[in-house]
């Protein structure tokens, strides 16, 4: 069966491309493009993806903009029927500020844009998008953002770490988040946010393929291998 | 009428800006600063109708992202 996949696209996106690219690549299925003023996604989708980039140039806050632009409410709504949503980086900002995922992404505690790998570890290999990957793996993936600085309230910090939906973590400092939190699940696990970029460590020439896994084995629960 | 909209960070969330800003003004040669946290103005223009209940809305839906920040509002005649 193919996988039907869409990839949103906001003024100032910049790795939706990349996204596409990535899925199309591991999937076999070319992903649908959709436009962030569009009100609707296309029909029957096994999975949908917000991009990196600097989506409405950053105004307001990251994410803030595109949170509340019209496609974002058929995302909302197809969160809620338990459709894959993977947000990679200025995804993940938009996913937050959309309330799909809690907590905010600050600006890096040490001011400076971070661009480089990272060593992350896979905290959680129960869910749909981590389970190509043993709990307690590290994989190296790079990142690039500047409003990186995950944050939320104490009692959310522990009841993401309970319920098992810390998904990835920082093996290092990379940019002063809550609990080194590199990445984070939804409630009902079908939703992940995470700064490090996936799709930017599929093949050889990027270096290293450790975000493979996560494509892979969302394709493969969602339409068999 | 005018309305300003203030939003600033709550008590506890650190204001990595504000620590670079408080630097800064110590690197000027001022002392006697403690602290200092970045927040925004917004000035909206709005006609007499606007409720605060609607002002409120705003704020909280768009202008202030709750779980960072706290907003005050302002109407200025």
């Amino acid at each position: 069966m193919a996988f039907r996949s869409a990839v949103i696209t906001f003024p100032g996106s910049n790795c939706d491309r990349d996204m596409a690219d990535a899925l199309e690549k591991i999937s076999g299925s070319k992903p649908a493009s959709v436009w962030h003023r569009d009100a609707d996604l296309p029909e029957g989708l096994d999975f949908i993806a917000l991009p990196g980039g600097f989506s409405y140039g950053d105004y307001l806050r990251s994410g803030a903009m595109a949170a509340r632009s019209p496609i974002m409410q058929a995302v909302v709504a197809a969160a809620g029927r338990g459709v894959p949503v993977l947000g990679v980086c200025n995804g993940f900002q938009v996913l937050t500020e959309a309330g799909l995922l809690p907590g905010a992404l600050m600006r890096n505690a040490g001011i400076r844009f971070v661009c480089r790998e990272v060593m992350l570890t896979v905290e959680n290999s129960q869910s749909l998008f981590t389970a190509g990957y043993e709990t307690g793996q590290q994989i190296r993936v790079p990142v690039a953002h500047h409003d990186g600085n995950y944050f939320a309230d104490a009692a959310t910090l522990d009841r993401l770490e309970g319920e098992g939906r810390v998904a990835f973590r920082y093996a290092e400092e990379v940019n002063g988040s809550a609990r080194d939190i590199a990445g984070v699940l939804n409630e009902g696990g079908n939703v992940l946010g995470m700064m490090p970029h996936p799709e930017r460590a599929i093949e050889k020439a990027h270096g290293g393929t450790d975000g493979r896994a996560l494509f892979e084995s969302a394709i493969k629960a969602l339409v068999g291998a | 009428m005018k309305v300003r909209v203030h939003v600033s960070l709550k008590n506890g969330v650190l204001d990595p800006q504000g620590r670079a800003i408080h630097h800064a003004i110590e690197g000027l040669g001022f002392s006697g600063v403690a602290d200092v946290r970045a927040g925004r103005l917004f000035e909206l223009e709005v006609e007499p109708g606007v409720t605060d209940a609607q002002l409120e809305d705003i704020a909280s839906k768009l202008l202030a992202n709750m779980v960072i920040e706290n907003y005050r509002i302002e109407r200025v005649a």
